[in-house]
């Protein structure tokens, strides 16, 4: 996929300051770019700043350091006032259905909020009506208008929430695990209800998961991300049977598989545990949990080295 | 048969509301033989969180076990005093939870904590006890333990907090360990590192554990016997292989086929349309008619009794059973 | 745009409707039912506090006496069918009085209390949203006025502002706002993290309005326990005042003023202040056990989320 970059990183930096005078190092130095059209999967566990590049992408949160471009302009840095017009652009989808629709609101209200707010609609029967054809797009039951979130399953608040994001035609669309609070039978419905909001509205998604199992169906691209650093980026399919990165290789590896005749298979593990973000480990920050780190990887920052479309930052990929 | 660590037969937990009776348990039968794993597979709402707390004796009102046996080495646990439980909880059988972060006091050290748990059931000293724990926490795999002993629940990450918990509940050596998705908040790399933990101390004491999970890659991972719930029955069970290679019952099918169909990848994923029903409003046959593609006239009608398929291998429906469908 | 079984999904949808778990959320209506169904207490203390409220409303239609008509010949006199409660020292109708002093004594506990919760509301859900500066300012100036003893600064306020039942409301309200605005923000704090909150602000909505559509709407169950637990403090506050002489002067009638003049006469007349004091015990017992009711049921259910 070679569209144009909708969105582009350059060393994108977020720290959190805490006591003492030292800082949560959330995002240090990431460029990225995320292609008109494509799906962009970013994949890492917890702490290694996925969500918060995410935030800072659309603008929820102020970079420490570094730009965001929106279609090559500069949109990090800017006060409330000058972000408005993007507003509309960029939307974002939460993990937890429970805690991302206020339980106050109506439905029709919830979803008519972004319309409102961008002023998409001129009278209250516009919104209405176009609120009504997104309940449609989406697949819940036009009579459901006037209810209120807590009568509906987890599965659909979802499909509200979904309803909501693509209401004011966002050009990019962030899905902060969009389906890792919702029951396996429901997630793939939720997963084609995303695909085929992609191909109707022509969507750019960022979709952040810890689960690798969730992504590959979406994604075009894939980004691996450890402790605020880029670990892999490349080719969804080369990333999975090719990975370069040791780190990309636990991961995919660590994915418990649905066949038991596979569990007594050998299989490297990471030990140990997660190192502080306040206290990252100087050079590559994954070398405490790697088993084949050496003398440099504790000295030197790897940098990201790509062959075609397919990088991973280490001193020695593969 | 007679030497089964437990033994469920026909087990029913109810919740008592406003609107109704809850049947979140619905009939449950199970054994769990010594030194196996057991695995219950089902999404939310499908009760087998219920079937554990009501092994535990923590229903909470407004819910009660309104039936049925449950048999601890031959002893029955239905009907016991809330006394004789604290009793045999933590001693007998433990169980771990999803969150640790709840299920740790989060004012005292962890190291404490444990210390009480052996505390609690064993006469010993002090001392005895924290050298307890001490050679517990070694045991999980815990880092710098004697440091560690010290330490508040908030200063360990997720993985170690797990472990603590483990280390907790196995402190007395109980016979049974029930895990209630012990992985689920857990990053996918801790979550290997603790379930291998799991399979390694099952080896080693030979005790039984009870794996709750809706993850089936999970369940793969450790059961040797597995069983199936949806709206508070059991639709299937099998031993684990048999189950993977050979899934009867349309929700059983239907699960592994989302889950698998995530690694196909194509143009759409296979799904099961709709949703957990509401228990409030069952069908007065099968459970799952109102999502099965397979569904035929009578079975929303008439309840499918769990029939053998072959050997071990049980469902709950009408097109499996009677032999002439299935193998 | 329609996927494969949709037929289905509706229908299982309309099936889905409540939710397979417990804790479903219910109405505030519902909430209320089920708290005169629960609490026998909140909903007796409910129903005298409606009683109070029309005695007050009804007042000229339940006695014939105005309550400065004096009847000179009388004064003093033990409770009789002429007059049911008796009569003070300047031969006024003591239960008349009460009656016209019940209007005193519950506009005192609402109008200020509510003018305090909807100020010190505002206050707080700006000071925690926007945080900052604003936040430190709010926040200082309420430390301050809480630092006073409630009762000396409404004294200040009053001598400051002179006598007369609109002082005592701003009075009043001024003492009170502080301790709503802190748990107000405190609240709003919470609500500010919440992921609607964050949707909203994706979207770009404006800060007023998310404060506006977003946080006050979740506080109103907290406010309105807030309420009325503070009514009962703005009652006995202004019988306080009253009693040392800077509230409600006569001939007006307040209960905290009758109690007052009624103390010259506590051996010889002791229904004078015994009256009204027990008339401003039950109404502050009835808020508070209402406030406590209001609590359980809005609290825990909301927490059950």
């Amino acid at each position: 996929m070679d569209g144009d970059a909708l969105i582009e990183t350059r060393g994108l930096t977020v720290e959190f300051p805490i006591a003492g005078g030292r800082a949560v190092h959330a995002v240090s130095g990431v460029d990225l770019d995320i292609r008109q059209g494509e799906t962009l999967a970013l994949v890492g566990e917890s702490g290694c700043g996925k969500s918060t590049l995410g935030r800072a992408l659309i603008g929820l949160l102020r970079p420490t350091a570094g730009e965001v471009l929106f279609k090559g302009e500069r949109i990090s840095g800017l006060s409330e006032k000058e972000l408005r017009p993007f507003k509309g652009k960029t939307q974002l989808i939460f993990q937890d259905p429970y805690a991302s629709l206020d339980p106050r609101m109506t439905v029709r209200d919830i979803i008519a909020e972004p319309l409102e707010t961008c002023r998409v609609c001129k009278t209250r029967e516009e919104t209405t009506g176009r609120v009504l054809e997104l309940m449609d797009a989406v697949g819940v039951p036009r009579e459901f208008l006037s209810r209120y979130p807590h009568q509906f399953s987890g599965g659909q608040r979802q499909r509200i929430g979904i309803a909501r994001a693509v209401a004011t035609r966002p050009e990019l669309i962030v899905c902060d695990e969009p389906v890792s609070a919702l029951d396996v039978s429901v997630r793939n419905q939720i997963l084609n209800l995303l695909k085929d909001m992609q191909g109707q509205f022509g969507l750019t998604y960022l979709f952040i998961s810890h689960d690798l199992s969730v992504v590959r169906f979406l994604s075009d691209r894939t980004a691996v991300m450890f402790l605020g650093k880029l670990c892999e980026l490349g080719p969804t399919r080369e990333v999975y049977e090719n990975p370069l990165h040791p780190y990309t290789r636990f991961l995919l590896e660590a994915v418990p598989r649905p066949d038991p005749r596979s569990r007594s298979r050998e299989r490297p593990l990471l030990t140990g545990d997660l190192p502080s973000p306040v206290d990252p480990p100087s050079g590559c920050r994954f070398r405490t949990r790697c088993p084949y780190a050496r003398d440099i990887c504790a000295e030197k920052e790897p940098e990201m080295r790509f062959d075609g479309g397919h990088g991973a930052a280490c001193h020695f990929p593969k | 048969m007679e030497n089964e660590i437990l033994r469920i037969r026909d087990l029913h937990t109810s919740f008592f509301t406003r609107n109704g009776e809850v049947k979140a348990v619905n009939g449950v039968s199970l054994d769990v033989p010594p030194a196996s794993v057991v695995g219950i597979v089902g999404e939310s709402g499908c009760g087998k969180s219920m079937t554990a707390r009501s092994i535990m004796g923590l229903v909470k009102y407004p819910g009660r076990v309104a039936g049925g046996s449950i048999e601890l080495c031959s002893r029955e646990l239905v009907g016991l005093s809330d006394r004789e439980m604290c009793r045999l909880r933590g001693d007998e059988m433990s169980m771990i939870f999803q969150e640790p972060m709840t299920s740790l006091n989060p004012v005292v050290p962890v190291g404490k904590q444990v210390e009480e748990a052996v505390l609690l059931h064993r006469k010993v000293s002090r001392a005895e006890a924290r050298s307890e724990a001490l050679r517990m926490f070694e045991r999980v795999g815990i880092p710098e333990p004697e440091k560690r002993l010290r330490a508040y629940p908030h200063e360990l990450s997720g993985g170690l907090r797990q472990r603590v918990m483990i280390a907790m509940a196995m402190v007395c050596r109980p016979k049974l360990l029930i895990a209630d998705e012990p992985t689920t908040a857990l990053d996918v790399t801790v979550q290997a590192q603790i379930l291998k933990l799991m399979r390694e101390l099952r080896d080693e004491t030979g005790m039984s554990i009870i794996l709750i999970s809706h993850d089936l890659g999970v369940i793969a991972e450790l059961c040797d016997f597995v069983y199936v719930m949806y709206a508070g029955r059991i639709v299937e069970q099998a031993e684990v292989c048999e189950l993977f290679d050979n899934p009867m019952h349309p929700y059983t099918r239907g699960l592994l086929r989302s889950v698998s169909a995530l690694e196909r990848g194509g143009e759409r994923l296979d799904t099961i349309p709709g949703v957990v029903p509401n228990l409030l409003r069952l069908p007065a046959g099968c459970a799952f008619s109102l999502r099965c593609g397979e569904c035929k006239d009578d079975c929303a009608a008439r309840l499918p009794e769990l029939v053998s398929v072959g050997g071990t291998h049980l469902v709950r429906c009408h097109l499996a059973g009677g032999g002439s469908d299935g193998r | 745009m329609k996927f494969k079984n949709r037929e289905k999904e509706i229908s299982d949808a309309h099936e889905a409707r409540l939710e397979s778990e417990l804790g479903e959320v219910e109405t505030f209506g519902g909430s209320l039912r089920r708290m005169c169904r629960e609490n026998r207490l909140a909903l007796v203390s409910a129903i005298i506090i409606g009683l109070f409220i029309l005695a007050a409303v009804f007042a000229p239609l339940l006695t014939p006496y105005t309550y400065e008509e004096q009847d000179v010949l009388s004064r003093l006199a033990a409770p009789s069918w002429k007059h049911i409660f008796g009569t003070d020292e300047a031969g006024r109708d003591v239960f008349t009085r009460m009656l016209y002093g019940s209007r005193v004594s519950l506009m005192v506990g609402l109008v200020p209390t509510a003018v305090s919760m909807l100020f010190g509301a505002a206050l707080g859900i700006i000071a925690g949203y926007v945080g900052g500066r604003t936040d430190s300012v709010i926040m200082r100036v309420a430390d301050v006025m809480l630092a006073f003893p409630s009762m000396l600064l409404a004294m200040v306020i009053m001598y400051t502002l002179g006598e007369g039942i609109i002082n005592i409301f701003i009075a009043l309200a001024l003492v009170n706002w502080a301790s709503v605005a802190r748990i107000v923000r405190a609240e709003t704090l919470k609500l500010r993290e919440t992921e609607y909150v964050e949707s909203a602000r994706v979207s770009g909505v404006r800060r007023g309005r998310v404060m506006l559509r977003h946080i006050f709407p979740n506080c109103i169950p907290d406010i309105i326990v807030l309420f009325t637990l503070n009514i009962p403090s703005a009652i006995l506050s202004e019988s306080s005042l009253s009693f040392l002489g800077i509230g409600i002067r006569p001939p007006q009638a307040s209960w905290g003023l009758m109690v007052n003049v009624g103390r010259q006469y506590l051996y010889t007349q002791p229904w004078l202040s015994l009256i009204p004091g027990a008339a401003i015990m039950i109404i502050v017992l009835a808020f508070n056990f209402l406030g406590d009711g209001l609590r359980d049921v809005l609290d825990p259910h909301l927490k059950n989320q």
